[in-house]
């Protein structure tokens, strides 16, 4: 009990540094409606009818996915920004457990990220894509394991880098290549095998695909667009969770105190 | 009355160090005392707190806070101490009062509530109380981005206080801070040790901010150089000297010689006063005097005199 109070705060501190940030704010309408609107749009006029399936919907869950997974990753190097900022001084002389700091900071991020794919929902709704409430119920748990995957993903980096720029460019180097592995806004039915190595290895396409097997579940364009039976997919992303959160966690922990 | 801070042997080396930062550091401080440990840049000091404080490893040694030992005891180290940082560690999104309202949770005082409101009673009037008592008043509710640098500092102390610790950490608190400011949050600090009985491990560059403490520790190159009460380290390395002068500079040399008076000359008669009393030699002086004043030995001086020796 103590200790998910402790986790509260860590979480809830996140969330209200999300709601006061004006740049964030307007950036999560923005962005969603630029991605479904105008790329999404573009592409269903363009590409919609040779490509056999609809590329809003299509366009809907790459960046639902891509969302979730990588603002999760990336908040959680916010620790990284803490320690040059010192706050985080503040958070490791408390004498909460290094755990709860951690799950505090993937439960925030992850409250950030499910506020930040609101809108890119209620624009898919506007431009129909087929959303009924039974595929929103079932989006929640898929975007908890989606961020929670991302939240563990981005621990295991941060201990890779000594500073925020150091961040930024391994953060560049390890998402750009993995939205075109897994398929973001481009089919990857048909890869050279190289690449198709590089995309079975890459995190996001299993939380991508694994919102299309949801939206698409039950269509004709079901077979085209997933890749993954959905429970394939959770089973993936549950194994990736554990060894990323166990090795994330115990890194940073060492590297905190072994400095 | 056993200490409350043990420092046995210390030495910590980083990861990437070729030297120790720290180098069999030992010191003890008593319950209530006012302990200042001083050092010029990358002496170890701030290294030193950092073990103490539980964020950081030791290599080797033995350091115990409140009886608990900082290895394996880190949990209760932590409960029993409060720090205010070299570096301010607020969250500069937050306004004060949140900053504070995470310290209490992460202490387990409270429960968390996302808002003031929603917070128990007793949280409530514990930070209006501690906000009114350093003078922050309804300005703990502001953005800390809009505080001054010393409200900030009192921020710090409020929330460090939250949890009733036995040790406060003082690491470097005044730095970036204007005099008025440091002369305020001073007599806060000092008030703050007579009600609450409170031990304080301060370190500083501002040497003047030690003279009041109980006991002072000189560290250098990662080693203690001087440990004992201001008074005794200034009357170990400086004296304190009597300046003089007169009209008829002959006959005082005389008199002087004549008194078995050790004395130099810079311009005026410089005499060391060697624990006899400037009333008594003043005294014994019997010609007009043109100049007369004694210096006393600042800790600064006594300081600087004992890097000097090390350096040489």
């Amino acid at each position: 009990m103590v200790e998910l109070n402790a986790i509260s705060a860590i979480a809830g501190r996140d969330l209200l540094k999300f709601f006061r940030d004006p740049g964030r704010l307007i950036a999560a309408v923005v962005f969603p409606f630029a991605m479904i609107f105008l790329l999404g749009g573009t592409l269903q006029l363009n590409l919609g009818k040779s490509a056999g399936f609809n590329f809003i919907g299509f366009t809907f869950t790459g960046f639902l996915g891509m969302t979730l997974f990588q603002s999760t990753a990336q908040g959680l190097t916010s620790l990284m920004e803490d320690r040059l900022n010192d706050f985080a001084q503040e958070l490791f002389v408390s004498p909460v457990s290094r755990y709860s700091i951690v799950f505090g900071k993937i439960i925030g991020e992850t409250l950030v990220a499910i506020m930040q794919v609101i809108p890119f929902v209620i624009f898919a709704v506007m431009l129909r894509v087929p959303l009924t409430p039974m595929h929103i119920a079932l989006l929640v748990p898929v975007a908890l394991l989606s961020c929670f995957m991302g939240g563990a993903f981005g621990l295991l980096l941060l201990n890779t880098m000594s500073d925020s720029r150091a961040s930024n460019q391994i953060f560049n180097f390890v998402f750009l290549p993995q939205y075109f592995l897994a398929g973001l806004i481009s089919p990857i039915n048909v890869l050279p095998w190289y690449l198709a190595v590089l995309s079975l290895l890459s995190p996001m396409r299993y939380v991508i695909d694994l919102a299309r097997g949801v939206v698409f579940a039950g269509t004709p364009q079901y077979d085209r667009v997933v890749l993954l039976s959905p429970a394939t997919n959770i089973v993936v992303l549950a194994a990736m969770l554990v060894v990323f959160l166990v090795a994330g966690t115990a890194l940073f922990v060492r590297r905190e105190t072994n400095r | 009355m056993a200490p409350v801070i043990e420092v046995r042997d210390l030495v910590k080396r980083y990861r990437k160090g070729t030297v120790n930062a720290v180098d069999g550091v030992s010191f003890e401080v008593e319950p209530g005392q006012f302990f200042a440990l001083l050092g010029p840049n990358g002496a170890g000091k701030t290294t030193t707190i950092s073990i103490l404080t539980t964020t950081l490893g030791l290599t080797s040694g033995s350091v115990r806070i409140a009886g608990h030992d900082v290895a394996r005891e880190a949990s209760a180290v932590r409960r029993e101490v409060g720090i205010i940082f070299q570096n301010p560690s607020l969250d500069m999104n937050l306004n004060g009062e949140e900053n504070i309202r995470i310290h209490a949770v992460l202490y387990r005082l409270y429960p968390y509530r996302p808002l003031f409101r929603l917070m128990p009673k007793a949280y409530r009037l514990q930070v209006q109380e501690l906000a009114g008592v350093v003078g922050l008043g309804a300005d703990v509710f502001k953005p800390v981005r809009r505080l001054s640098g010393g409200m900030r500092r009192k921020l710090e102390i409020i929330r460090g206080l939250m949890h009733h610790p036995r040790v406060l950490f003082l690491d470097e608190p005044t730095i970036g801070l204007d005099t008025a400011s440091r002369r305020n949050l001073w007599r806060y600090i000092t008030d703050l040790r007579k009600q609450r009985d409170i031990t304080i491990c301060l370190t500083t560059h501002q040497l003047e901010e030690a003279e009041d403490a109980d006991r002072v520790c000189i560290i250098d190159r990662g080693r203690v150089v001087a440990i004992g009460s201001p008074g005794e380290v200034k009357s170990e390395l400086v004296q304190e000297t009597l300046h003089i002068d007169a009209a008829d500079r002959g006959a005082l040399r005389s008199r002087l010689a004549a008194l078995q008076v050790p004395f130099s000359e810079d311009g005026h008669f410089v005499i060391r006063l060697d624990g006899r009393s400037a009333y008594d030699v003043v005294r014994s002086i019997d010609q007009p005097l043109t100049m007369l004043r004694t210096k006393s030995a600042t800790l600064e001086d006594a300081y600087l005199k004992l890097l000097a020796a090390e350096d040489g």
